[in-house]
């Protein structure tokens, strides 16, 4: 399992970094919205997978549990990642409605700009 | 979206998901759920408002300024913090402390359940901060 | 402890202060020095007896640092020689600078220095050693740089600056190496594990960067470069900082750490010839200076390498030598550097050419420089020549150094004598040159000084005797042995004498053909390559070679960051891991993965490079759904229902934000980028991608070390009194985390509704 996650977690990474590395303002939003699904399931790879129940304290039971850290991680990075998509996303609209483009190489300036 | 169906669905809805949204709020120490979790359920129930009726209905109906909820929830989160070090624990300690002195686990209980509602506030809050701002823009 | 602030509070507050409300504190600023002299010359006794005074005090324990002071033999001679020399320095600039404006700040400056130079003899911890190391080139940068407003001044200032404080950072990765060899910081127990530092393999790295924190402040070559620029200095300050104290550092250090670091082979070699030959060039170059005080900087560079070599052999006459020299230059040093500051105040000049016939307008001042000049070219009856002979003694060392080096020294000293000669001869007799008609004999403020030192040049030749004992026991804490020193000016008929005698003769010989000589000189110096060129070079061409750097890598576009970011994370993680890693598949379980879980991560993959060729903005965002709840849908198989939940309601609200903000949205447009950055983006991302998978794999592999997740599994219940492990960890083991990150989500709402409800400045376009 953990092998088929490293393949998807990587054909993630590359389709966002090829996302991110665009000239286009929302396609580098796309590639963030992507690249957290990727990070936050190679840290939940990393933990270990096939825990046999989930991690919630239960008596008498001799199933392992899966590994709660990376749980914990991936929670707040889902609510953050939320918090960042939203403010990426209106940043992008901000950005078309003022300069009317989203092309990254016009909005950067001159090339002589300090 | 003008779909009389919705409309009239969403406002039982909203107190349905609201309730429930309370009770996976209360059951997330020992169960899955918990002030992230709760607090983007109740910002769903208001997000289908929004996608229901136009935002100033929604304004209107439920005269909520959803910013305030954000530093509201910090004062929380920070305050359950803080009430630690008053009693010389460090910061944030609900746990400590209190399970050296098993007679008031129950009040170590209540502190966590602070901290977890300073972040239920604080989720709601963005969410629809974000939601309400985007939404109401036209 | 005491001794070494209370400079520093005089200087940095009381001076300052007392110069605000309007007091002249500065008249009687000498005070301060010449109390700490007679408080350092009261301990005397107590250090002849082999007593050693030592005080400490906490500063950060945990990393073995303290602020410990230790008085003993080596330590008091420096301290009195700061001490002594700091009060005839004030006295002689309150003359010397009477007209300067700034002169409080000109006397905090020199008490800054005064503290910092006695911290860094005093320590007993090599790293309060090193801050007071770099406090004292700080001091000599503000020093140098006094005349601020001169372009000279500035160059000189920074010069001095970069080359002792580069080399000081040498020196303090030598100090760390040395403490994860010995465990300690502190000098005294250090010195006590000289075994432990030799045998270790960092015994050479140890050295060398050592070295060169010494070479660097004492001003050897080819370090030497940024002394004759210091000149630029006030007179005092480079009598002070730049031939008697400040560039002593260096020597002190080699003094201080020779039980530990000197006796073998590889210190014999550096230190000594490093110290020879920079004594030899620099009283070459001396002799063809112009400017009185280059004369005297070129020479305190051979002087400075003369008592480099004399511990470079580090025998006990060598080191005898060293710390009696280590005394004679201080004063004759200083009174030679006082009077060109007389002569520049009185002519005018310090120019040479200019300069002639002024014995008989100022005879005291002449006296004076001839008392230095001659204990500095090593004629008896003066302290020059013990020290001298005691050099020559030191240098008939066995094997075929023993031939080099004496042949070296007598070279050396011929120069030495020649330019002492110069010093002497050219300003104060022939015919008189100043422009100048009016020039007189110093005012008393200025001589006083100077005198001071030439009595005590006399006193020092005629009767070494009276230092005889504090300078065995320097050498003692040089050697860690005991030492008994017999100094005398007659040693009777031996080498030495005959050396000496060789270089008297010859000096005046060459003396009376000095103009042959100089043109010798000048035609070797043409085809030597120049090292000022070389500092140069490296200033101008270090922030070239940054700007030129910057201007490639911040281009101000995201994509350019990107590539060069991940770039290096590819070549440093993912090809390091591949040479270095055994390239053993591991088990990859296959039989374990049931057919949903490929269901789910096919169609995680299908859509994801779906979404590479889409053109539509609405499939887009769907596509980017789909993988969204195939997310929370393997949280689900992966038994994370705190996880599935969370993910699945984001989910929805962020496909409602994208549906809202849509109409407000770019379309996607087809990329009119360069076909080969089309490439390199694809190869970057593609390699980036290979890299995360391997290391994933890999790192499932190897498992170091235990998971600390057993910890909160264990202590849940007990700690947080929680059943559920993930809120608990949330809300109660890391609270400071969620805290943090709650406030980054309310940073974040905020920041959306600025953007959108606020039109700052933004108005204009719309």
């Amino acid at each position: 399992m953990e092998f088929l996650m490293a393949l998807v977690v990587g054909v993630f990474f590359a389709v966002s970094i090829y996302f991110m590395l665009s000239k286009k303002l929302l396609k580098v939003v796309f590639g963030t919205l992507l690249i957290s699904h990727a990070a936050n399931l190679m840290l939940l790879t990393s933990g270990g997978l096939k825990g046999e129940k989930a991690p919630i304290l239960s008596d008498g039971s001799t199933l392992s549990y899966a590994d709660p850290i990376p749980q914990a991680l991936i929670l707040t990075a889902i609510v953050i990642g939320f918090g960042v998509t939203a403010f990426i996303l209106v940043l992008t609209c901000r950005l078309y409605k003022t300069f009317a483009t989203d092309d990254l190489s016009i909005l950067r300036g001159e090339a002589n700009e300090k | 979206m003008n779909s009389l169906i919705l409309k009239t669905v969403a406002t039982p809805v909203l107190y349905l998901i609201v309730s429930f949204s309370v009770y996976v709020f209360f059951r997330g120490h020992n169960n899955p759920g918990g002030g992230f979790i709760a607090g983007l359920l109740t910002a769903g129930a208001f997000v289908l408002q929004y996608l229901s009726f136009d935002s100033k209905t929604v304004k209107s109906n439920f005269s909520l300024n959803w910013k305030k909820l954000i530093p509201v929830g910090l004062i929380l989160a920070l305050g359950s913090g803080l009430g630690g070090m008053i009693l010389g624990y460090p910061f944030l300690s609900h746990s400590f402390g209190c399970f050296y002195l098993p007679l008031i686990g129950e009040l170590e209980l209540a502190t966590a359940i602070i901290f977890d509602l300073g972040v239920y506030f604080v989720v709601l809050g963005t969410a629809l901060t974000i939601i309400s701002v985007i939404g109401g823009k036209d | 402890m005491t001794i070494v602030i209370s400079p520093f509070v005089f200087g940095l507050i009381v001076l300052p202060f007392l110069h605000k409300i309007k007091l002249r504190f500065h008249k009687w600023v000498g005070i301060v020095p010449l109390v700490l002299f007679l408080t350092i010359l009261k301990y005397k006794s107590s250090i002849i007896n082999g007593n050693i005074v030592s005080e400490a005090y906490q500063w950060v324990p945990s990393f073995d640092v303290s602020l410990s002071f230790r008085l003993d033999g080596l330590s008091f001679i420096f301290a009195l020689i700061i001490t002594g020399i700091g009060f005839l320095v004030v006295i002689y600039s309150k003359k010397y600078m009477h007209s300067e404006s700034a002169i409080s700040r000109y006397f905090s400056y020199i008490l800054l220095f005064m503290s910092s130079m006695l911290g860094v003899v005093l320590s007993n911890n090599l790293i309060s050693l090193f801050v007071f190391w770099e406090l004292t080139s700080i001091s000599s940068y503000l020093l140098i740089g006094f005349w601020f407003y001169k372009e000279k001044s500035r160059y000189g200032a920074w010069k001095a600056l970069l080359i002792t404080a580069g080399g000081g950072l040498a020196m303090l990765a030598g100090f760390i190496l040395m403490y994860t060899v010995t465990g300690s910081f502190e000098i005294s127990q250090i010195l006590s594990q000289k075994e432990l530092i030799k045998s270790s393999p960092f015994y050479l790295t140890i050295l060398v960067l050592t070295l060169i924190g010494s070479f660097t402040k004492s001003a050897q070559f080819p370090f030497h470069v940024w002394l004759p620029d210091a000149m630029e200095a006030p007179t005092p300050v480079s009598a002070y900082l730049h031939s008697a104290t400040m560039v002593k550092a260096g020597i002190y250090l080699l003094a201080r750490l020779n039980p530990v670091l000197g006796g073998s082979s590889y210190w014999f070699y550096m230190v000594t010839f490093t110290g020879i030959l920079t004594m030899c060039y620099g009283s070459i170059m001396a002799i063809r200076q112009r400017d009185l005080k280059a004369l005297l900087a070129f020479s305190t560079i051979s002087q400075l390498g003369l008592i480099t070599s004399l511990l470079g052999v580090s025998t006990e006459t060598a080191v005898i030598g060293a710390v009696f020299h280590i005394i004679n230059h201080a004063a004759f040093k200083g009174s030679l550097f006082m009077v060109t500051g007389i002569i520049d105040h009185e002519a005018g000049t310090r120019n040479l050419d200019e300069l002639g016939g002024l014995g008989r307008k100022m005879p005291f001042t002449a006296v004076v420089a001839l008392i230095g000049a001659l204990a500095m070219a090593g004629i008896p009856p003066l302290n020059g020549f013990i020290s001298k002979e005691l050099f020559f003694e030191a240098v008939l060392v066995d094997g075929w150094a023993g031939y080099v080096l004496p042949a070296l020294a007598v070279f050396g000293s011929i120069f030495t004598f020649i330019y002492s000669m110069i010093f002497v001869i050219s300003p104060f007799l022939g015919t008189y040159k100043p422009k100048e008609k009016t020039v007189h004999e110093a005012p008393w403020g200025l001589l006083l000084s100077p005198m001071i030192l030439g009595v005590t040049n006399l006193a020092l030749g005629i009767y070494p005797k009276l230092v005889a004992d504090i300078i065995s026991k320097g050498a003692a804490n040089i050697l860690g042995k005991y030492v008994d020193a017999h100094l005398s000016l007659w040693h009777g008929f031996n080498v030495p004498l005959l050396m000496s005698l060789i270089v008297i003769s010859f000096g005046c010989l060459l003396f009376s053909r000095l103009n042959y000589v100089k043109h010798i000189i000048e035609k070797i110096q043409m085809k030597k390559i120049n090292l000022n060129k070389l500092y140069d070079l490296f200033q101008t061409g270090i922030p070239k070679f940054a700007g030129f750097i910057t201007e490639k890598q911040m281009t101000g576009f995201l994509r350019d960051y990107l590539v060069y970011i991940l770039s290096f994370v590819f070549l440093s993680v993912g090809l390091t891991s591949l040479f270095f890693m055994e390239l053993s598949i591991p088990n990859l379980n296959l039989e374990r993965i049931d057919v949903y879980e490929y269901v789910v991560a096919a169609i995680m993959v299908v859509s994801s490079i779906f979404l590479l060729f889409t053109r539509k903005r609405l499939i887009a965002i769907l596509i980017l759904g789909v993988i969204g709840y195939m997310v929370s849908l393997f949280f689900v198989l992966e038994k994370a229902p705190d996880l599935a939940l969370t993910q699945l309601i984001v989910e929805t609200i962020t496909l409602v934000l994208f549906l809202i903000a849509f109409p407000h949205l770019p379309e996607i447009t087809e990329e009119n980028s360069k076909r080969s950055t089309k490439i390199i983006n694809a190869a970057v991302s593609i390699l980036t991608g290979l890299t995360v998978t391997f290391l994933m794999v890999y790192s499932k592999a190897y498992k170091i070390y235990e998971s600390v997740s057993s910890y909160y599994i264990d202590n849940s219940l007990l700690l947080g009194g929680g059943k559920n492990i993930v809120n608990v960890i949330l809300v109660d083991f890391r609270g400071f985390d969620t805290m943090g990150e709650i406030t980054v989500l309310g940073i974040a709402a905020f920041s959306v509704y600025a953007l959108i409800k606020l039109r700052l400045g933004g108005r204009k376009y719309e």
